[in-house]
């Protein structure tokens, strides 16, 4: 088989993995090698669906052993298969790297004979890039649950980040659907990446040559909607994964249907895109913004609403803690209003040690007041004419997306600010409003 | 300083000039009404005064930045004056004469217009530069990486040790298409220099089997039910596709004849272009 039709085939059954980053590492050239890396991470290029491109993102094959059933590349399904050979796949990487196509490799692979198998297959395909390119671009190689972890050390030694996925939320969904594996087959790698860094940052303390191992950390992904698992499981879980497993990342992919299987959603269901990006911004709001997932969520409301990015949510929930003084607020509390991201607050801080910011000044930071403004005061005052009904903040916070599909749907909008005017406002649908406030 | 005085300044189009131009304005407490580097002669009704590059003043303002302001603030200036804002020069005098006022507290005052507009040049230039380390595609011919950008700010000096480290061992050329300047590495020597047009000879066969494969395996990797081309075009702006390598089948074909014939011009002036350099 020609390279360039492997090509294709690997990167298609590889298109799923949603973890595509090049960031958490920073390295020079050495005097004779190809290629660099930037704590900041580069994307290359966009594909049509709007994700980033910053790796060449293939599988060293899509045979596999296995027979998981959400799985594109799962032993019973029928689709053309294809191996690279190491030699093969390292040739392209490093063309790819100098037309400056890539940032590097993101490697993943099916299971082919055996876990150590594959695992050594990967091996030699990094040493190769590695050692003989001597290429100090960016790798990232899934581990292979099941392997040996001699292995799995020598992989996280060749790589800059390690990934394990967790594939579904829960561990009942994992056993109807990935019956080859269990929570344990997964948490295990995971934790020996975990264990395996920790060990490695003590010994560089000591010897400054000490191999890096995995110095991007790693990183893990689960598939939303192929099971009934809720929000609130998925956000707990991640939430217990970057506090446990130090992960850097959780990504969640929505399940896009690969097959008629009766366990899963029928093929003409549609990927649960805006779930997946409610997660996102929860993930967000746990990592950069100090929340907890008990905020955003609990028992009693298991879902996002979809009507409100969970930020706002939370905001038109805790009225108790708004309005917030900007000039007085702390950092904190500045993080938590809709329309205040890390940089403006940030901006925030620094600004107000001048001068005392009013509204327009807010504006000039980058702060979103189309949002921010029913929740802040400058100086004790809100923005001119501005009511705030507490009932209506919601309709105000929506996004345009959102507004415009509601009122596809036929609901009324009044999305323009409310003004004291001296003509009456017409009034928004009030169940509406109480819906999303949480009053019903 | 004193306004309204009538006065066109005129440098050489060198950063030390237009240095030059503030501590002149300083010097003499008048604040021009435009300071400029263009050649032909403006019809207005101030009075034009050339200025003549002394790099003695310009260090000593350069000096006071660093001292006064920040250490790394003439940086910060200098993309300024490499951005594509219509009057940056002004926009310069402004805020150095803000900042050495108010020293290093000039940093926070972002609610202040002067300094929230510096902020937004600065940063458009930076982000910009941090497009052409993403969205910058390399061809091979004969050894050498080749490739055209079409920036708005003049960003090559801001990617060079980019790429100077990342291809040690290579040696490569990105010609700037919009400034008329290209970057020239080879065996551990850099260079950026006047170019007046260039474009890439034809791919040999190696070259376009690469770009097959990276086409085919750009278009592979988008998932078909998650289409989104609006968010595509939010991360990766059009006006960077026409030089990107997955998109030259929609944008190198000549459009007519005359622009075909043209392009053949250019090619004969680039070979010989890349003879010199690298024979």
């Amino acid at each position: 088989m020609e390279t360039f039709e492997k090509l294709q085939i690997l990167g298609d059954s590889a298109k799923y993995d949603a973890a595509c980053t090049s960031s958490g590492v920073d390295r020079k050239n050495t005097g004779d090698g190809l290629g660099n890396s930037a704590s900041c991470g580069i994307c290359h290029s966009f594909a049509a669906d709007g994700r980033c491109i910053s790796l060449l993102k293939v599988l060293m094959t899509n045979y596999c052993i296995y027979d998981c059933k959400y799985c594109i590349n799962r032993k019973s399904n029928d689709v053309p298969r294809a191996r690279f050979e190491p030699r093969e796949l390292a040739e392209i990487v490093i063309n790819f790297y100098k037309r400056n196509y890539i940032e590097g490799l993101f490697l993943s692979s099916g299971i082919i004979k055996n876990p150590d198998y594959t695992c050594e297959q990967m091996i030699e395909t990094l040493s190769i890039i590695r050692h003989e390119y001597k290429f100090n671009g960016y790798i990232h190689a899934k581990a292979i649950p099941g392997a040996d972890p001699e292995l799995l050390s020598r992989l996280g030694t060749l790589a800059d980040r390690m990934s394990v996925n967790i594939e579904l939320p829960s561990e009942q969904s994992l056993q109807k659907l990935a019956p080859d594996k269990s929570k344990r087959s997964i948490l295990l790698p995971m934790h020996q990446i975990q264990t395996k860094i920790r060990e490695n940052s003590t010994e560089l303390v000591r010897y400054k040559t000490a191999p890096k191992f995995a110095p991007a950390g790693q990183s893990t992904q689960m598939i939303i909607g192929a099971t009934p698992d809720t929000d609130f499981q998925i956000l707990r879980l991640s939430e217990a994964l970057y506090n446990k497993f130090s992960l850097k990342r959780v990504f969640y992919s929505a399940y896009i249907p690969v097959g008629d299987e009766k366990l899963l959603p029928s093929k003409d269901t549609k990927p649960p895109l805006l779930r997946e990006h409610r997660l996102y911004q929860a993930d967000w709001l746990l990592r950069f913004y100090g929340f907890r997932a008990e905020e955003l969520l609990d028992e009693k409301h298991q879902q996002f609403n979809p009507l409100l990015d969970p930020k706002s949510n939370w905001a038109v929930q805790h009225p108790e803690h708004f309005p917030l003084e900007v000039n007085r607020a702390p950092y904190e509390m500045l993080l938590r209003v809709p329309g205040i991201g890390v940089k403006s607050a940030g901006r925030i801080v620094a600004a107000r040690r001048n001068c005392t910011l009013d509204f327009a000044a807010l504006k000039k930071l980058g702060v979103v007041l189309k949002r921010a403004q029913y929740f802040l005061l400058c100086n004790g005052r809100r923005p001119d004419g501005l009511i705030v009904n507490e009932n209506t903040i919601a309709t105000h916070l929506m996004s345009d997306s959102t507004v415009k599909q509601l009122s596809a749907e036929g609901v009324y909008f009044n999305d323009e600010p409310e003004q004291l005017s001296f003509f009456d406002q017409q009034p928004t649908l009030e169940d509406m409003q109480k819906c999303l406030t949480g009053q019903m | 300083m004193s306004d309204g005085t009538n006065v066109i300044y005129r440098y050489d189009g060198s950063f030390e000039g237009l240095l030059t131009c503030i501590f002149t304005a300083f010097e003499r407490k008048e604040f021009p009404d435009d300071i400029t580097c263009a050649e032909e002669e403006q019809l207005s009704f101030s009075e034009t005064r050339e200025i003549l590059t002394d790099n003695e003043k310009a260090e000593r303002v350069k000096k006071s930045l660093r001292e006064k302001v920040h250490p790394d603030e003439v940086n910060g200036i200098r993309r300024c004056w490499l951005s594509c804002r219509e009057g940056r020069e002004i926009l310069i005098l402004k805020y150095i004469s803000k900042a050495l006022y108010h020293g290093k507290k000039v940093h926070t005052m972002l609610a202040d217009d002067t300094v929230n507009e510096m902020f937004r040049v600065v940063r458009n230039h930076s982000n910009e530069s941090n497009f052409f380390r993403e969205f910058l595609r390399f061809s091979e011919h004969n050894g050498v990486l080749v490739s055209v950008i079409e920036p708005e700010n003049f960003v090559l000096p801001y990617i060079a040790s980019h790429y100077c480290d990342r291809l040690k061992n290579e040696s490569f050329f990105i010609f700037d298409k919009t400034h008329g300047y290209a970057l020239v590495y080879s065996c551990g020597r850099r260079e950026i220099i006047p170019v007046e047009d260039f474009a890439p000879p034809p791919p040999d066969e190696t070259e376009t089997e690469y770009r097959r494969m990276w086409k085919a395996f750009y278009n592979t990797v988008a998932i078909k039910e998650r289409y989104n081309p609006k968010c595509r075009m939010t991360h990766m702006p059009k006006r960077y596709w026409k030089h990107l390598t997955e998109f030259e089948d929609e944008y190198r074909l000549p459009k007519s004849f005359a622009e075909a014939t043209r392009y053949r011009e250019v090619d004969e002036k680039s070979k010989t272009y890349l003879e010199i350099r690298w024979q």
